[in-house]
């Protein structure tokens, strides 16, 4: 699945991205980031309902591709900046979590459990 | 062999939206020097949770991160409150943190266990109202 087609599935605003067609193979969703560097493995999308600075780093130590804000909520002009900076895609969304993560796994992409490693 | 490469940055105790910065910059600078992405993975993760504890436990403190032959070093010290029981707070799930600690996404109890799964030596000094001292080694 391509970033623009996670754009798509989830009628999402993309705040910045210049690699749209970006090949995506697995994702998690999680508002606590110290799970995310815990648990996550090689998942390149992290959807999540926090808002701040750390949830960009986070991503960008875990070497994401893309973070997908759930329930409308907007990340400030300097995180979609520092985002940029790092070449990760930033898309907003009005869908809960649980919607957004459904429709993405429904579509084809995968958790961790899934993948080798 | 010429002078090891060093990095040293100071870390802002008192401001959460910075807390990172370091890291962030140490991962661009080992992606310059060209050292594999696993590699890069395992410095940059055990070097932010590190980071971010120094941010949440400790007032703040100074990083070193030297490149020496085979292996990267990294150095974080503080001048908090120090760990009174170091194989508790290695246990996962141990957190002290607060409530505001956790809304702001951190505070599981997963940063010292996760630094040493990540790195191939992980050592903790500490003195209750002194500080702490973590060093960790990853092999490349
Ligand atoms: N630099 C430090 N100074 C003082 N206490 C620390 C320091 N680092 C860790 N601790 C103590 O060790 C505990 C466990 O740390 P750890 O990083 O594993 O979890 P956490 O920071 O509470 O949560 P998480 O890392 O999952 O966000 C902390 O809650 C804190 O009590
Ligand atoms: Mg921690």
């Amino acid at each position: 699945m391509t970033i623009n087609e996670i754009k798509t599935l989830l009628d999402a605003q993309m705040l910045c991205g210049d690699d749209p067609d970006c090949e995506i193979q697995s994702a998690c969703g999680s508002d606590m980031m110290s799970d995310v560097l815990a648990y996550v493995k090689h998942q390149a999308v992290l959807l999540t309902g926090l808002v701040n600075p750390q949830v960009i780093r986070t991503a960008e130590m875990m070497d994401m591709r893309c973070i997908v804000f759930v329930r409308s909520k907007q990340p400030s002009p300097a995180m979609v900046e520092l985002a940029c900076e790092s070449g990760i895609a930033v898309l907003a969304t009005s869908k809960r979590m649980y919607e957004a993560c459904g429709i993405l796994y429904a579509n084809g992409l995968k958790g961790n459990g899934e993948l080798d490693g | 062999m010429a002078d090891a490469l060093t990095f040293h940055y100071e870390v802002d105790g008192g401001n959460f939206t910075s807390a990172g910065q370091a890291s962030v910059q140490v991962k661009k600078n080992l992606r310059q020097l060209g050292f594999d992405p696993e590699t890069i993975r395992r410095v940059s993760i055990a070097m932010y949770e590190g980071e971010i504890n120094m941010v949440i436990h400790a007032g703040g403190g100074v990083a070193d991160v030297t490149v020496e032959d085979g292996c990267i070093r990294i150095v974080l010290t503080d001048h908090g409150p120090g760990i009174a029981d170091i194989d508790k707070a290695m246990e996962e799930g141990f957190s002290t943190a607060r409530d505001n600690i956790r809304s702001l996404g951190f505070g599981a109890g997963m940063g010292l266990p996760n630094m040493k799964r990540y790195t191939d030596e992980m050592q903790i000094d500490s003195a209750v109202g002194v500080g702490t001292t973590i060093t960790m080694k990853v092999n490349y």
